[in-house]
């Protein structure tokens, strides 16, 4: 098995199955149908993904693995997912912020995943990258609604852009899978999408009448699978089934 | 008004009526700028709403399991479902909407309890084995009610009941499917399966509301083809259609009375428990205040969020006006 590879796909795969799930718990409970129905599809997209990715993965790891085992049957240590999508929806605005953030990075990373040596992670790219310049316009509409909304939704959404904040320096770290596949020229060099986030992000920001946080402290672990409090919960839910029921079929 | 005035006003709107009347029976739709009776209006605002309120409430128990469907296929389906059903609210509420009356003003209705929904919401999804029960049963029975409405005389309601029915069938089929998949599966699976079907039968019945007997509206929405059949027949035609369904798989249905009368060519069945059924229309079933609670809370919490769009929209348009000055 190439071991990197492998790696090398979980870790973009497990951040759109952990905002999927987080998206996903929304559904039926959104402060407007619109918006609600809106959230469902983020997930629905989101999960779409995963499974092109985790479908590709299980073919690389062998040994019969499925995508759900990938999905279902990992260890909180073994999942390679940003700390940034595993945060909680303490408000509309956390939903929105860490979307917004999220999108933003993930839009860069598609456009050069597309150009990947791999044909299968290129095929993934170029389909998915569709469905998140729409997630990006979504979360950067609703940033600019919330920012220069009311005084309410200004406070609310600028703490929650301040709070994930911390957690957008992680999106341009690399791991060891992630270098040896850049050298290969299937991975994608995060470190050089940087700038360009950060100058995206204050655009929408300014826009939107926020102040871009100044604060340089920032969380890092999740691709290394040290997590926050958060995950442990959150696939607690997501594995219920598959644990209290093993090897069945559903 | 002079008493000659108001004879004339009284001749035209029954001779209003009268055409109305006849418009119906000709099977002609009946669309939103046309004239209408006030009580036709009202009805179909009760009834429009009521079906709305019925797939925002019933959004509820099967989002339960979005976050623990065991597999990614079975997740995507169900979120793609619920989803589904938040779509057929939105055209619901707006087909109510060309009758006068706000979408605010009908989350009003159903948040105080004026306005009514699918008692069969108020029960919980205690296994994944219900998703399959709801899908086979809930909206199996949605469908048997349903149909004949994308006949029925006012016209946008008639046309989102088209969409909404393509839908429900297919949610029926993917509820069956987790049922045969469980039901042929370990014998931990099959009595989840079996349970769920205990648990959710007799409501299932129920759904298709009080006996003919007891219904009040049913002769009204007859004439209006607002119902096509009464609320026995629709039963009995899901009892018939269900029961085999049930047997293919291996499951058995929870009514000892239950037996194939060859003479009527249809199932004979056991006393529904009614009492439950009125104590649950009544507020009084297992989750009828979580639901509420769910919903208002949804609501209110989202009432920041609504005010921010609507500021920022007039903040916008207030800046085009200036630019276009």
């Amino acid at each position: 098995m190439n071991t990197n590879l492998y790696k090398y796909i979980l870790g973009i795969a497990d951040n759109s199955l952990i905002l999927g799930q987080r998206m996903g718990a929304l559904t039926g409970h959104g402060p407007s149908l619109e918006t609600d129905i809106a959230c469902t599809n983020i997930s629905l997209d989101l999960f779409g993904q995963v499974r092109s990715y985790y479908q590709y993965a299980a073919k690389i790891k062998g040994d019969n693995t499925t995508e759900d085992d990938i999905a279902f049957l990992r260890k909180e240590r073994e999942y390679l997912n940003v700390l940034l999508v595993e945060q909680p929806d303490t408000h509309f605005g956390f939903t929105i912020a860490r979307q917004f953030l999220f999108d933003t990075y993930h839009f860069l990373f598609l456009e050069e995943l597309e150009k990947s040596h791999d044909i299968t992670l290129s095929a993934i790219a170029k389909k998915s990258i569709k469905e998140v310049s729409y997630h990006r316009r979504f979360s950067s509409d609703w940033v600019k609604r919330l920012g220069d909304g009311t005084a309410v939704s200004h406070e609310k959404i600028q703490e929650a852009i301040n709070v994930l904040w911390t957690y957008t320096d992680e999106l341009f770290h690399q791991t060891e899978a992630d270098k040896v596949m850049v050298k290969e020229n299937i991975g994608v060099d995060v470190t050089t999408l940087k700038d360009q986030y950060y100058t995206n992000v204050e655009t929408i920001l300014n826009e939107a009448t926020l102040e871009v946080p100044e604060s340089k402290w920032f969380q890092k672990g999740g691709k290394e699978g040290i997590h926050t409090e958060h995950l442990g919960y959150l696939l607690s839910d997501l594995q219920y089934m598959q644990r209290t029921y093993p090897n069945m079929e559903w | 008004m002079s008493e000659e005035q108001k004879n004339m006003e009284a001749e035209r709107s029954l001779s209003l009526e009268a055409q109305f009347e006849a418009r119906i029976a000709r099977d002609e739709k009946i669309e939103p700028k046309d004239w209408m009776p006030e009580k036709y209006r009202k009805t179909h605002i009760r009834q429009m709403s009521q079906h709305a309120h019925s797939e925002i409430v019933g959004m509820l128990p099967e989002g339960n399991w979005i976050t623990r469907a065991p597999s990614l296929r079975r997740k995507v389906a169900l979120l793609a479902k619920v989803q589904d059903e938040a779509g057929h609210g939105l055209y619901l509420y707006s087909a109510c909407e060309t009758l006068g009356i706000t979408r605010d003003e009908l989350y009003e209705q159903l948040h105080t309890g004026k306005a009514k929904y699918s008692s069969i919401f108020n029960y919980p999804t205690v296994t994944w084995a219900d998703m399959g029960a709801i899908g086979w049963l809930v909206d199996g029975a949605a469908i048997i009610n349903q149909v004949p409405l994308c006949n029925t005389s006012y016209g946008p309601y008639a046309r989102a009941m088209i969409r909404v029915c393509k839908e429900e069938s297919f949610h029926q089929r993917q509820g069956f499917e987790i049922m045969i998949k469980l039901a042929g599966g370990s014998p931990e699976q099959k009595e989840m399966a079996q349970d769920a079907l205990n648990r959710w039968w007799w409501p299932s019945l129920m759904m298709l509301g009080p006996t003919d007997a007891e219904s009040v509206h049913t002769e009204q929405s007859m004439k209006w083809k607002l119902k096509r059949k009464s609320n026995d027949d629709l039963r009995q035609q899901f009892i018939d259609q269900t029961v085999p369904q049930a047997e293919l798989i291996g499951l058995t249905i929870p009514d000892a009375d239950l037996k194939w009368n060859e003479e009527r060519g249809s199932y004979d069945f056991g006393d529904i428990n009614w009492d439950e059924f009125w104590q649950v229309v009544k507020g009084h079933g297992p989750c009828n205040k979580e639901r509420m609670n769910a919903r208002v809370g949804a609501w209110e919490g989202g009432e920041w969020v609504r005010d921010a769009a609507m500021a920022y929209a007039e903040k916008k348009e207030s800046r085009k006006n200036k630019k276009v000055v």
